[in-house]
This record gives C-alpha cells, structure tokens and sequence, in this order.
C-alpha cells in the first residue's frame, strides 16, 4: 500500500537532510564542505528543535567525522555522515577500514570536482577515487532519488548479509542545491518501520557464545576490533569482504521494490534505470542528473523514430555487469558518458567497466565510444547531448568512424 | 574538581594485584617495554572496569597486542588507524549516549579510554585529539610516550627529546642527534582549557593509578601523559627500565603534575612534589642520560660536556617555570 505523502520544495541536500529526520540516525559527524553544507545545515536544524534525538558531532575535519563514523557504528549506532570533492579525498585511508570492518555506514556525497584547481562544482571523480574502497555506491539523479535512497541505504547497509557501507551520491549543484517539488512521507514512522526503530546489530558465534558484532562490553566476550593481520589470514579477511558485495545487487533490489510499496516509486530494479533500451540501436550509458538530460533529448529523437535508449547506472558498486553486458548485446553504438577525470587511462572510470563488461559478451555492440564530459561543473546542455547523438547516428549509419574517446563541451 | 589530592580512593596493591587482568599475557612487545605496565595498571584503576570500551591508536602495542587471530585484550577494543583514536573514541562516546537516548544501552555510559603513542598523539593523531578534547566529549586518553618511533624502527618524533639519537636522527660528526627540544604536548592540551590533564610515570604508580581515576572521574576530556619506556629504543638493558623509569621524574625531564581546568591550577605531585619542597633531592640529568645508548655519543669517544650542560639548562628553566605555573616559586 502506499503510503501518504506530502509535497515539499527541496533541493537535494535538504532532500537528504529529511531523509536522515526520518530515520533518526543515532550519530551524525560531519564536516562542512560545498556542496554537502546545506545537507548538515538543514539537520543541525532539526537537532536543535529536538526534531531528532541523534548526537550531531560537530567534527574538525572529515577525517575525524569519518572516523567517528567507526567508533559510533562499532559501539551498535546507526551513523550516517555527508561529505564531498576534498573532504573525500580526505576520508580515503579510513573508507577501507570503515568496509573491513563491515560497518554500515550511510555516507552522503555532493559530487563535486577535486583540486586542483580547486573548484566546487559537480563531476564525479571525487567519488570513482573511492571506487576501490569496498563501499556500495548508488548515483542517484534529482533531489527525489536523493531522499528515496538515502532512506534505502541504511537498510542495505545494515542487512546482516551485507554490513556494508552505502555512498549515495549526488551532483554537485545540480542535484545538491536544485530544488523540486518531490514527496516525503507524511510520518516519520513509515520510514522507522521501514529501516527499524533502531539499528538491527548482527549477533554472531564465538567460543561457544552468542555476541553482539560490536563493542557492547555487554557481550560475554569482548570483541577486538581491528587487528593485526599478517599474510596469513589478511587475504582471507578481504575475499570474505568480496563475498559480501556477492549479497548486494539482490538486496538492492529487494529494498529498492520494497521501498516503491510504500512510496509508489521505482528506480528500476536498484542497480540499472534502463529507458528505451531493449530496442534501441543507440544506447547512452550514464550516471548522476545527466542521465535526465539524455532521455530529454532522446525522446525527441525518439519521436522522429530514431532508436536511442539510455541505461542509467544506479548502482555503480558492485557493479552490475552481466546486467550491463546483456542490455548492450547486439547494440550498433553504445556510448559511455564519463563525468570523470580519466588522465592516462585508455577511458573513464564507468566506461572501464562497460568495456571490461562487454569484453566477455558473446554479442558485442558494434561501435563502442567514449565521451568525457562535464568536468568541473561544465554543462551538458541539451543542444551539447544533441550534438553527441547526430554523432553518434553517423557512426551507426557508417558515415563516421567511430573512436574511442572524446572529450565534449570543452575548448581543445 | 577533584584532583589526585582530594581523591577518596587509596589503591592498595594487594586489591589491586587482585583484580582480574584485562589486558592479559601472550602479547608480544618487548621484555622491559613500560606500556604493559601502564596499560595494566590504568585498567584496574578504573572505578567499573567491567564498563570501558578501548581505543587504541596504530603502534607498538596495538601491532604486539592483537595478532590475529590472538588478542590481548579482555574488555572491547578497537583500533581503527594511526592519526585518529580520539576522534574514533568521539563517535563511541556519542554512540552510547544516543543509545541510552533511546533506552537501547541501559547501563552507566561506559568509560571510553584510549591508548596512544606519541607518534599517533603528538604528530599525526594531534588535531584528531585536539578536536575531540575541544568538543568537550568524556574520554580518557592515555598517552604512553616513548619518545620516537619506536615500532617502525626508532624514527625522531616530535616527543624525541633533544640530542638523542634515532634512526632518521642519528648522531653524525657535524650533526649531534636530534636538534629540536621536546614539544610540551601536556601544556598544549591543557591550554584547551577544558581537559584534565596529567603527567605519569608507571615507576610512580601509586600516583599514576590515582590520575587515571580522577580522570575516569572527571566529567569531560582527560589526558594522561605517562612517560613510558623503550629498552629497544634507548639502547639499554630491559632490566633497567624502572631505574630508567625513575630518573625520569627524578632529574625532573619528566615532572609529575597535573592541571585542574575547573580552577585552572597546575599542582606538583607526588615525588616532584618532593623535589620542589626539597631541592637537594632534584638528581643532575646526566645520571638518566648516561644510562641510554641513544645519549651514548655525548659520552663518548669525546665526553660533550657542551650538550650534557644545554640539557641541563633547558631542564633547569623548565622546572623553574613548572613551579612558577603551581605557584611554588
């Protein structure tokens, strides 16, 4: 059944500032860094009128908030913290310890451009140099996907098959301070029966003993956190990690369908937003709001009869590729949009994958290109996207030759 | 508030000694490394020893303790990286409160206590500690000071005191060790104005275990600075470190006091205590330095009568202005 909602004008840090309302996290730390602000702003409001009971930790810098974010979820908390661009960057060392120690973090990211130079406006490689880091990480591309994921994440995280951490991430700018009319639930208590009033903290076997996974001095043994792992059992320790991400995609599903009962909203299945892709000729492979931009325009060109699909990607980690490689099968041209820096790399960090994806299907797309695009902030303006597709239509009617990369909307 | 003075709590060793061990045999350090002891004794001194869960920063004792898959540790423990135990310790302090918010942790809140090296405290781990002591969050934080380090092979720390050798400082013919004096690192975390603060010395235990219980007492931010020492890094026999241990404080390169910020007073205690109402019974530095291999070379093959007096003097001064601050001169 679904489940009354209002109408609210939010941008989409306020989006995930409500979001955490609803779900009441027990420990918030975070750091101000543009464009994440208005999202700790926003609910260091709401913690201030007693609209929630979280500890907001005012921290001095996002490698102390991010750290805080370990001990708080160790001690059985729900945490959730938001950063972007440098702060990031500045997180990096403990995003694999917060992964290793399967701790189910939610962690909101305003993409936003790296230094140097510095600059505060949207791309994606902020995010894609935490790729490795053992966190699930979601793209979501307006201020509503920003709320409904946010909520989503902490139940993903927190399922005792995957105590993972969960990245959601939204442009800079774009989504971040956008503002639309979207929907939230008219009662908080939607959202705290949906992730549960508190945080379920999984209970494991040792010695004979049933104990708390976390720091509760409680448990009748106490748990050591964090050793020292030599050759001898480290590696063991990381594929274990691997064999949790294995749990992600069908949970991402499962809350992703269970989340549209109570919300009306679907975001594909969780992982991939396909539009128009099972007969289209061209498809465009996209993240973040671009992916609006691309289904615009396309639809244009759908409505001259012109096939072009567009498969935004949600899930970026674990990245779903025997899904990508099975929705591009046979395509004439597939084109990755790329909103990431990719400087001696034969491509981009999402188009890494689509190809290292398609490399293994049997029916490879006939054209495969690149294009780099919006770094910084850069538009891709519709008439850009369009340019883009007359392009790409050369290229599947044989009239140009296709290449590997290009860089778009940038003087050369 | 109250100090180790007003404290109404005697330890006495035999209820001591049998209280159950929380920090247990099997570990690796070194023989004749200090910070077991000083870890030992801070956990019985604790009022509910039961009710802590610990922090620990990257360094000798988190490596040497908690060999995977063996701990040492017989009460809740973390380590989460090198530079950010207090900050770590922040988010467990905030998680037990918003959990006894929502009456999922019914308990007393636990004593958060953590263990640094002074690499991890005074270097790297600084603005993690000075951010969490600003905010005002109850922990103990007990920094055990071996002065270099030590567990990536004795490298010069900000801690290193002047003129000894390490291996990123050795002592060269144009170049006598370490140049730099040792950073006040008690002064610059009383200076927050919100902390309890102390020094230590596990030789004066007695002392030390009465500083971790008004610490665990005290309602805010605690650091401790227990000098702890490194036959490994001082190049002398592991059967000297309590003589070691007590030259320290008895030269005075390592006073014991501590600093009440509800009142804002500096207070001598126990053995310096002693030294400043006795003068006489200050010892020459020379007696400590002569002891350690990493002093060798001001000893030897010439005898650095310059360097040994330069100490002297710096040590001199900063007593003089220790006793200023406790309002003993």
């Amino acid at each position: 059944m679904v489940e009354e909602q209002v109408e609210m004008l939010l941008n989409g840090d306020f989006a995930v500032a409500w979001a955490w309302k609803h779900v009441e996290p027990d420990v918030v730390a975070a750091f101000p860094i543009t464009p994440q602000t208005l999202i700790v702003e926003k609910f260091a409001e709401f913690v201030a009128n007693g609209e929630v009971r979280t500890q907001f930790i005012n921290v001095e810098s996002e490698h102390s908030a991010i750290s805080a974010m370990v001990g708080a979820a160790a001690a059985g908390a729900r945490t959730a913290t938001a950063t972007a661009a440098n702060g990031l960057q500045l997180m990096h060392e403990i995003l694999y310890i917060v992964s290793s120690m399967r701790l189910p973090v939610m962690m909101a990211v305003a993409n936003r451009a790296v230094s140097g130079p510095i600059n505060i406006h949207c791309d994606h490689t902020d995010a894609m140099g935490q790729r490795d880091a053992g966190w699930i990480m979601l793209f979501t591309e307006d201020a509503q996907e920003a709320y409904d994921t946010t909520i989503q994440a902490f139940k993903i995280s927190e399922n005792p098959d995957v105590l993972l951490p969960t990245m959601v991430c939204l442009d800079g700018f774009l989504v971040s301070h956008t503002a639309m009319n979207l929907k939230v639930f008219g009662n908080p208590k939607i959202v705290k029966d949906f992730v549960g009033e508190v945080r379920p903290v999984a209970r494991i076997k040792l010695m004979g003993e049933e104990v708390e996974l976390s720091l509760n001095p409680r448990n009748k043994i106490p748990l050591t956190f964090g050793p020292f792992c030599y050759y001898d059992y480290y590696f063991e320790f990381k594929r274990q990690q691997i064999e949790a991400m294995k749990a992600v995609p069908e949970i991402v599903e499962r809350v992703n369908k269970e989340y549209y009962e109570l919300s009306g909203r679907l975001y594909g299945n969780g992982r991939l937003v396909p539009w128009n892709v099972d007969d289209a000729d061209i498809v465009a492979v996209v993240m973040g709001s671009a992916a609006g931009t691309l289904r615009w325009v396309a639809r244009k060109y759908r409505e001259r009869g012109t096939k072009i699909g567009i498969l935004k990607v949600r899930m970026f980690r674990p990245f779903p590729w025997e899904e990508v490689q099975k929705l591009l099968e046979n395509k004439e041209v597939v084109a990755v949009f790329d909103r990431a820096q990719d400087a001696g790399a034969m491509v981009g960090p999402l188009s890494l994958e689509v190809l290292s994806a398609l490399y293994y299907s049997k029916n490879r797309p006939k054209n495969t290109v690149t294009y780099i695009f919006g770094l910084g902030g850069r538009d891709l303006t519709p008439e850009l996207a369009e340019k883009t597709f007359e392009e790409l239509i050369r290229i599947k009617e044989g009239k140009e030759k296709p290449f590997i990369k290009k860089y778009i909307g940038v003087r050369e | 508030m109250v100090g180790v003075k007003d404290l109404k709590w005697t330890p006495i060793p035999i209820e001591l000694a049998k209280k159950p061990d929380y920090f247990i045999s099997g570990h690796r350090m070194c023989a004749g490394c200090a910070a077991p002891v000083i870890v030992k004794l801070a956990l019985k001194a604790l009022p509910n020893p039961e009710n802590v869960v610990i922090v620990n920063a990257t360094g000798c004792l988190e490596v040497a303790s908690t060999i995977y898959p063996y701990t040492s540790w017989k009460r809740p423990w973390i380590h989460n990286a090198f530079e950010n135990a207090a900050a770590t310790a922040s988010g467990i302090e905030a998680a037990f409160k918003a959990l006894k918010a929502k009456a999922v942790w019914k308990d007393d809140l636990p004593i958060v206590l953590v263990f640094g090296g002074d690499g991890g405290t005074y270097d790297i781990g600084l603005q993690s500690l000075s951010g969490a002591v600003e905010r005002g969050h109850k922990f103990v934080y007990i920094l055990y000071d071996n002065e270099a380090y030590m567990n990536t092979g004795i490298q010069r720390c900000s801690s290193t005191p002047q003129f000894a050798q390490t291996t990123t400082t050795p002592a060269g013919v144009v170049i006598p060790g370490k140049l730099e004096w040792k950073k006040p690192i008690g002064f610059i975390i009383a200076a927050h104005g919100n902390a309890y603060v102390a020094t230590a010395n596990p030789y004066f235990w007695i002392d030390f275990v009465k500083k971790v219980r008004v610490a665990a007492e005290y309602n805010g931010p605690a650091f401790i600075h227990a000098i702890s020492i490194c036959p490994r890094g001082w190049y002398h026999s592991s059967k000297i470190t309590m003589t070691v241990s007590r030259l320290a404080t008895e030269t005075c390169l390592h006073p014991l006091w501590e600093f009440d910020p509800e009142n804002k007073e500096y207070r001598i205690t126990d053995k310096s205590l002693e030294i400043a109402r006795n003068p006489e019974k200050k010892v020459p530095v020379e007696e400590y330095l002569k002891l350690q291999g990493r002093f060798s070379h001001l000893f030897t093959p010439t005898r650095r009568d310059d360097i040994i007096s330069e100490i002297q003097r710096k040590v001199d001064r900063d007593w003089e202005y220790l006793l200023k601050l406790a309002g003993m001169k």
